[in-house]
């Protein structure tokens, strides 16, 4: 479905990725972790279509990717990503109404009685239909990243990006979160992509975990040479082992990075 | 002993302390104008409350006998007329202007550096120019208010588009947004309050232009007026019409504040 060959992406002389090839089968769900500055968003940016690869080739269904946002790539931000002017059922209904051709984005009439009702299950199913007249700043962090997804969900994505979405939120609240994303995940036959700063968050959820890091270095110019992914890995139950091998892989090349 | 800057009042304190400055000018007003009155009863420089009463009741409550008019009310109304009219044709083109320029990048760098130039004109510089192209008529003192608020709020508004979070809009064009449902639906409620806002710090720049047009070319007017009874040293017409002028003010800005409240409680209570 979705396929990278050979691809690069640098701003300037600073290479972010560097030779990165893969292929993302439907209804796979990808977490993708490394330290800081190893080009996880820059590749979630590239699927978004809101940054451009500088060589090689990013292919969804056998095309190049769109290099703007669309409605087949859903996303959802760490923060940011709902309308603080609208409701919740608002917020919802908005996504409904974006997805029809129009000049002004607003429902009328039967238009707006279907999407009211579309908005409030979907709404129900991700366990907000008891806030649906709250404004978000109204909403914990937990709600509005719940609103978030529904909104997402609504516009009927078949890949869904998720930037840190739950980076923000309390260990309870985030357990809660990630069975909801489980949960829609097979229910709606999603393809996921998510980046993510917990290792046990990326093993718990995904069905393949990428790790992103730097093989080469250059310690006279740390930007010389960019991240790719360097392991790729299956998951299924019990990878304690491939945990910690993994989690003193990347602190010790966080640390050559900071140096 | 807390830190001075730990201290808070509380909320009688607060109150009054807030009244003693306003009691204090008219403590010292007072003082002043009986002494100079004790001296010359005719003094014109401070007059005391029942002179600028009898000045307003003059003006406010009986017909002019030259017009026929009620000249208080009469200036009222033509001013804020000019007013009204030039901060809301101001506010219009600068909510357009600010809007597209804040939001489409291709406008943007059609417009902006024109934008920034204009807004360094000082308009009362221009003013002569208006005289000459739309006479001493309402259209050029309207006009003055207009060139002298649109660019602030143009470039108020333009910041505050750009301010909007860019997820937002990725977000709508994930949803199957195109520009103007973005226009429409993201950007334009999110503006409004900030437009309103923007209205509210630039009335006092209105205020400025309106007088001085009507200082320099008027028949009536609250400006007008001041300017017209300074030759006589009326200060017993003058301080009322400041004072007036002042409450009006005062006014506009509370009803745009709780107008700001009513329809965008959202943006009132911090929503992002």
């Amino acid at each position: 479905m979705i396929e990278a060959k050979n691809l690069w992406k640098q701003y300037g002389d600073n290479v972010v990725l560097e030779q990165l090839n893969l292929t993302v089968n439907e209804g796979d769900f990808i977490t993708m972790v490394g330290s800081s500055g190893c080009g996880k968003s820059t590749f979630l940016k590239l699927l978004l279509g809101t940054e451009s690869l500088t060589r090689g080739e990013l292919l969804i269904n056998n095309k190049p990717i769109p290099n703007e946002p669309g409605p087949e790539r859903g996303i959802v931000f760490q923060q940011y990503s709902v309308f603080p002017h609208m409701t919740v059922l608002e917020n919802v209904m908005a996504a409904k109404a974006f997805s029809r051709q129009g000049i002004t984005g607003y429902l009328f009439g039967n238009a707006k009685r279907d999407a009211k009702e579309a908005a409030e299950a979907i709404l129900t199913e991700v366990g907000l239909q008891h806030s649906l007249n709250k404004y978000p700043h109204e909403l914990s962090g937990g709600m509005k990243q719940r609103l978030a997804i529904a909104q997402a969900l609504l516009g009927k994505p078949k890949i869904l990006l998720l930037d840190e979405p739950f980076g923000a939120l309390d260990p309870g609240i985030r357990a809660e979160m990630h069975q909801l994303v489980l949960n829609l995940w097979r229910e709606h036959g999603l393809t996921i992509f998510m980046v993510t700063h917990d290792l046990k968050e990326g093993f718990s959820l995904g069905t393949r975990l990428w790790v992103f890091d730097k093989i080469r270095h250059d310690p006279q110019e740390p930007n010389a040479y960019g991240a790719t992914i360097t392991y790729d890995i299956p998951v299924t139950r019990n990878h304690e082992d491939s945990l910690k091998m993994l989690t003193e892989h990347t602190s010790k090349s966080s640390t050559t990075i900071t140096q | 002993m807390k830190r001075l800057i730990n201290l808070t009042p509380s909320k009688p304190l607060a109150l009054a302390l807030g009244i003693i400055p306003f009691f204090l000018i008219a403590v010292i007003y007072l003082v002043n104008s009986n002494a100079r009155l004790a001296e010359n009863p005719n003094d014109k420089l401070l007059p005391p409350v029942s002179k600028m009463v009898d000045a307003m009741e003059r003006l406010a409550l009986e017909p002019s006998k030259r017009t026929g008019e009620y000249t208080f009310w009469a200036d009222t109304a033509s001013s804020l007329q000019r007013l009204g009219l030039g901060v809301l044709i101001a506010a219009s083109v600068g909510l357009l202007f600010g809007i597209f320029t804040g939001s489409i990048p291709l406008i943007n760098a059609g417009f902006s550096p024109l934008l920034t130039i204009l807004s360094l004109i000082p308009p009362l510089a221009l003013l002569p120019i208006l005289f000459i192209v739309f006479g001493l008529g309402e259209i050029s003192k309207v006009v003055l208010i207009v060139v002298g608020i649109t660019p602030f709020i143009a470039r108020d508004i333009q910041r505050r588009a750009q301010e909007i979070p860019s997820e937002q809009l990725v977000k709508a064009q994930t949803l199957g947004a195109n520009t103007s449902q973005l226009l429409i639906r993201v950007l334009l409620p999110q503006l409004m309050p900030k437009l309103i806002d923007s209205v509210r710090l630039s009335l006092g720049a209105g205020w400025l232009f309106l007088i001085a047009a009507e200082a320099i070319a008027a028949t009536d007017g609250l400006g007008y007026r001041i300017f017209l009874v300074r030759r006589y040293l009326s200060m017993d017409v003058i301080l009322p019409y400041v004072a007036w002028i002042t409450l009006l003010a005062f006014i506009f800005d509370q009803l745009l504040a709780f107008a700001n409240r009513k329809l965008y409680p959202w943006h009132a209570q911090g929503g992002k």
